[in-house]
């Protein structure tokens, strides 16, 4: 383009030419911007037009259920009768124990990459984490469903029953038979899952901690240990809890790891042993299968309800994470 | 000081100090060992199914061989689409960000809106398409799929070149200006040449996000047992079948899904690691 504006100069010497080509890159010029725009505005029509979508496709079911849809057990395609508690209960309850496994984890293998890993092996280690926190969803449904559940089911979840069976509230807690798929299998997989994106983002905080502060720590003769806990840690609380928040909006959307080995029953049962159902879940079995617009309705009504929980939870990481930002920026 | 003589205080110190970095240590060989173990046994399942037939035949009936052909053509054309279709509106929507309303409103709305967009969960943006697309049109289409997939390309392609265009230096641009290039010209000429291989690794971390995702696909492209190459039909891909045949009662079919699960993963990490080496080289360059 520096061409033309030099070949402008120089061989079209009428003013008139030289006038209408810098009309037209005027034009053009006017022409990117509004482009550009453009295509961020769309950004704004596209969560505005999902949310509207969904609001307008779950309307029947509210309206015909009302608040009772938030409270009710009952799904009964049969009936007709839908309600999205134990979906709900199941979402909440899968992700809540996955982070309870995945955060210790997460944080002590990051932990280990920022102070205790020779430094030959931090970036290789860094990278494979990396590397595993973007392998498809499926990948980890296909392994819970053929290798992992069966290893519960003949191994685990015996010895569980066998060791809790008489303590007061675990052998409630791990009652039944072992079907090897469940809740608890659900949550292993979604923690198992989560586990490179909450170490990554961990490990990415801890690194920002500058040197000066942890070797001042050193410096007056603090462990190892004392220097995580007294000087990453509390530098680092912000960053790492909006690394679990994010982590944590991945659990509950998370559809194809939790399909396969959550059993798909609409019911809330007080075991962990026991198969369940989580909305996504819910939505992916039987969104084609659904007949008549009630149960449509109802499946795209949980839809919703899934949207605003992760929006309000990535919408808190959000906020944390910006502030660290702006923290970092003075 | 000999070990036996530090006083209480230190010892029970030192004592902590082990302890927790033992956890730690077992937390990371625990964690390690986990994710490891399901590649090895993926590789493992994968190869022994793998042959020419995976690629030359159709997929199968149940309880018959056969291959993945027509799945992995789906996937292909679905995400080329897919991403023809998204990657310039994120392209465009990060220029605006970077270049033009770096600090207005729009952007700080927009900003946030796509970080809500990159972490919502698939699922629902396959209901939202479903209700745009699918309701109108009557029935499941690979065009669905595809929009579907776009609508996740945006965002990923967006915040990458936002990225990586705030790292262009300014003095760049301020060049080009001087020059009296246009803005237009200077952002198009300059950034984009400037942040080229950032911009490239945008996108392939947004095929390497599509080409794996099942939850959008499974109510607005479906799956079709045929080969079929046309957008207004359903169209088969990778994941819905393997979702499909793992959860089948017959060998055949739970032996294609590992070795699609397989064909998947090694796609995702090649385009995951040349998008790494790409940005590495952008970095230094």
């Amino acid at each position: 383009m520096a061409e033309i504006a030099i070949r402008g100069g120089t061989t079209d010497s009428t003013s008139v030419a030289r006038a209408a080509r810098i009309r037209r890159l005027a034009f053009n010029d006017a022409f990117f911007r509004r482009l550009t725009q453009a295509a961020a505005i769309i950004v704004l029509v596209i969560l505005g037009g999902v949310i509207l979508s969904l609001i307008d496709g779950s309307l029947p079911a509210f309206q015909k259920f009302g608040f009772g849809f938030f409270v009710n057990q009952v799904w009964n395609p049969v009936t007709k009768k839908f309600g999205a508690l134990a979906p709900i209960y199941g979402t909440v309850v899968t992700s809540a124990i996955a982070m309870l496994i995945a955060v210790p984890l997460g944080i002590g293998i990051a932990v280990f990459l920022t102070e205790l890993c020779p430094p030959a092996l931090r970036r290789p280690v860094g990278i494979a984490i990396e590397l595993l926190a973007g392998i498809p969803s499926i990948i980890y449904g296909i392994w819970g469903l053929f290798i992992f559940a069966p290893f519960l089911q003949q191994y685990a979840q015996p010895a569980i029953i066998a060791a809790f069976g008489n303590v007061p509230v675990l052998s409630s807690l791990f009652a039944g038979p072992p079907y090897g798929i469940g809740m608890l299998t659900a949550s292993l997989i979604l923690a198992i899952m989560v586990l490179p994106f909450v170490a990554s983002i961990s490990r990415d905080v801890f690194g920002a901690v500058p040197p000066m502060l942890k070797e001042s720590a050193y410096g007056i003769g603090c462990t190892t240990w004392e220097v995580v806990r007294n000087v990453v840690i509390p530098f680092s609380r912000v960053g790492v809890i909006g690394g679990v928040m994010l982590g944590l909006g991945r659990a509950l959307g998370e559809t194809m790891a939790v399909t396969f080995v959550i059993g798909n029953a609409h019911k809330i049962s007080p075991s962990l042993f026991a198969p369940g159902t989580t909305i996504s879940a819910t939505i992916a079995n039987e969104f084609t299968e659904a007949v008549g617009d009630l149960y449509t309705s109802s499946l795209i009504a949980l839809g919703l309800i899934l949207f605003m929980i992760t929006f309000v939870v990535l919408a808190i990481a959000r906020i944390m994470l910006m502030r660290l930002e702006a923290q970092a920026g003075r | 000081m000999p070990a036996g003589t530090i006083s209480p205080f230190y010892a029970a110190r030192r004592w902590r100090n082990r302890i927790w970095m033992s956890l730690s240590v077992v937390a990371a060989a625990i964690g390690l060992i986990g994710l490891f173990m399901i590649l090895v046994v993926l590789f493992w399942q994968g190869f022994s199914g793998l042959s020419p037939a995976v690629f030359t035949q159709m997929t199968p009936p149940p309880g018959s061989s056969g291959g993945l052909l027509n799945a992995i053509v789906g996937s292909l054309i679905l995400t080329v689409v897919g991403v023809l279709v998204g990657a310039p509106l994120g392209l465009l929507a990060g220029t605006y960000l970077a270049e033009y309303g770096r600090h207005t409103r729009l952007a700080s709305v927009v900003r946030f809106i796509n970080d809500i967009l990159l972490s919502a969960p698939s699922i629902v943006i396959g209901l939202f398409i479903y209700e745009v697309v699918v309701v109108p049109m009557g029935h499941f289409s690979a065009i669905a799929g595809c929009l579907a997939l776009a609508v996740l390309v945006v965002p990923v392609v967006l915040r990458t070149t936002e990225d990586m265009l705030n790292l262009v230096p300014n003095t760049l641009r301020e060049a080009g200006a001087a020059l009296g290039m246009p803005r237009s010209v200077v952002i198009r000429r300059i950034s984009y040449r400037a942040a080229k291989a950032g911009l490239v690794t945008g996108v392939l971390l947004a095929v390497a996000r599509i080409s794996g995702e099942t939850a959008p696909l499974l109510f607005t492209a479906l799956n079709n047992q045929f080969w079929s190459t046309d957008l207004t039909q359903p169209i088969s891909s990778l994941p819905v079948v393997i979702f499909q045949f793992a959860l089948s009662p017959y060998k055949e079919w739970q032996q294609l899904a590992w070795t699609g699960a397989l064909i998947i993963t090694l796609a995702v990490l090649a385009l995951s690691i040349c998008a790494r080496a790409l940005a590495a080289r952008g970095a230094t360059e």
